[in-house]
Parts: C-alpha cells; sequence; structure tokens
C-alpha cells in the first residue's frame, strides 16, 4: 500500500477518535441537558463519519473494491442525528422536569414546543399570551 | 502505521462508551439517558466499523447498518412513547 494512503488513513482514524471521545466526555462534563445535547449529536456524529472515510480509502486502497456501504451509513447518520437531537429536546421540554434549569426563550411568549403541544391538545391559550390573540383561522 | 491508529481508535470509541454508560446510570432525567443510549448506539457503530477494517472484511458494513436502523427507530420510539403515550396511534 502506498505510503500516502496510509498516512492519509492513519490520520484520519486518529482525529475520528478524538472527535469519538470529545463528544461522549461533552455528554458527562456540560451542565444542563439542553446543552448536553450538542456534543454527541455534532463531534460524535464527525467520529462517526471520520472512521467511515478512513474504511472506504482502507478498503480502495488496500483491496481496490469501492464499497458504497459507508456511503449510506453516513448519509443515514447525518440525517438521523437532528431528528433524533430535536426528539430528546422535545421530550426534556415535555417532561418540565427542569423548570428553572431551563433557558427562557427570546420572544416573550413561552417556547413554541409547549404552543404546539396545546394546540395539538385543543387546550385554550390564556389572554396574555401572543399565541392566544392569533386570528381563529389561522389556527 | 495503521495499526497503531487502529488501536487509538479503539481505546477511544471503548473509553466513550464507558463515558456514556456512566451517564446512563447517573443521568438526571430521563431524556439524558435516552441521549446517552443513542450515543452508544453510534459508538457502537464505529466500533464495528474499525473492527471490519482490522479483520479485512465487509461483513460488517451490513451489521452496522442494521444497527445504526434499530438504533434510530428505538430511540424514535422511545421519545414519541415519553411525548405521546403510545408509539403508533
Amino acid at each position: 500500500m502506498a505510503f500516502l494512503a496510509e498516512l492519509i488513513i492513519a490520520l484520519l482514524l486518529v482525529v475520528a477518535g478524538f472527535f469519538g471521545i470529545v463528544g461522549s466526555f461533552g455528554l458527562i462534563r456540560l451542565k444542563d441537558p439542553m446543552s448536553r445535547l450538542h456534543a454527541p449529536t455534532k463531534a460524535t456524529t464527525l467520529g462517526v463519519g471520520g472512521v467511515l472515510i478512513a474504511s472506504m480509502l482502507y478498503f480502495l486502497a488496500e483491496k481496490g473494491m469501492v464499497s458504497a456501504h459507508e456511503l449510506m451509513i453516513s448519509l443515514f447518520l447525518f440525517l438521523t442525528a437532528p431528528i433524533v437531537a430535536h426528539f430528546i429536546a422535545k421530550v426534556h421540554l415535555h417532561l418540565r422536569a427542569s423548570d428553572e434549569k431551563l433557558p427562557r426563550s427570546e420572544g416573550q411568549g413561552d417556547w413554541a414546543g409547549y404552543a404546539a403541544q396545546s394546540k395539538a391538545r385543543g387546550v385554550r391559550n390564556e389572554p396574555g399570551d401572543p399565541e392566544g390573540e392569533r386570528p381563529a383561522e389561522n389556527r | 502505521m495503521i495499526a497503531y491508529a487502529l488501536l487509538f481508535a479503539f481505546g477511544c470509541f471503548g473509553l466513550a462508551l464507558v463515558m456514556n454508560l456512566w451517564r446512563v446510570m447517573t443521568g438526571p432525567e430521563l431524556s439524558d439517558r435516552i441521549l446517552a443510549l443513542d450515543t452508544m448506539v453510534i459508538n457502537t457503530i464505529a466500533l464495528l466499523i474499525l473492527y471490519g477494517i482490522h479483520a479485512g472484511t465487509a461483513v460488517y458494513f451490513e451489521a452496522s447498518m442494521l444497527f445504526a436502523m434499530v438504533g434510530f427507530v428505538s430511540t424514535v420510539a422511545y421519545c414519541r412513547y415519553l411525548l405521546r403515550g403510545s408509539i403508533i396511534e
């Protein structure tokens, strides 16, 4: 195998391992649950992407075979990571386990997830809520 | 050189799995535990691919693809169960 290919693969593996460990270290190091969402969904996904690219290059350089499996896996992971993060954030908002630890939303209302929930359940909004002053046909 | 890099990556992802297990055990809230389980699935996919490079076979790609799909579906199902009380309405 060419030395350059070997060097690139080794470098990719080391960088991928570093990002993987950063993602999981952030999961145990960061303070509140909403910021804990950031580390695994970004850094760990990048680490797995590095491993997959290294595997693709390795099988291309060693065996001379082009495999699209890694591309499929990395595409799947890159597509599903934001969906999973969104679902977990919604679960955290929904359970309201730590209300005082939750960061404030930027607008004057509450978080938009709560408005969507109360709309879905047919709960009437309070009069002071900006969500409640919308015309009825827009609901 | 690749053997040493592989060893380093194996160690990194193994240590990452231990950290995730710590968060699963001591997570103060349910969302932390779900997130840690999902991260464990992603780290296990990385370990499977690394083992495929180590063994020099392409058999482990299908396994990791299946693992990715099952992990995503189970995470979404658990979140959906907590959000709505049922998975398929």
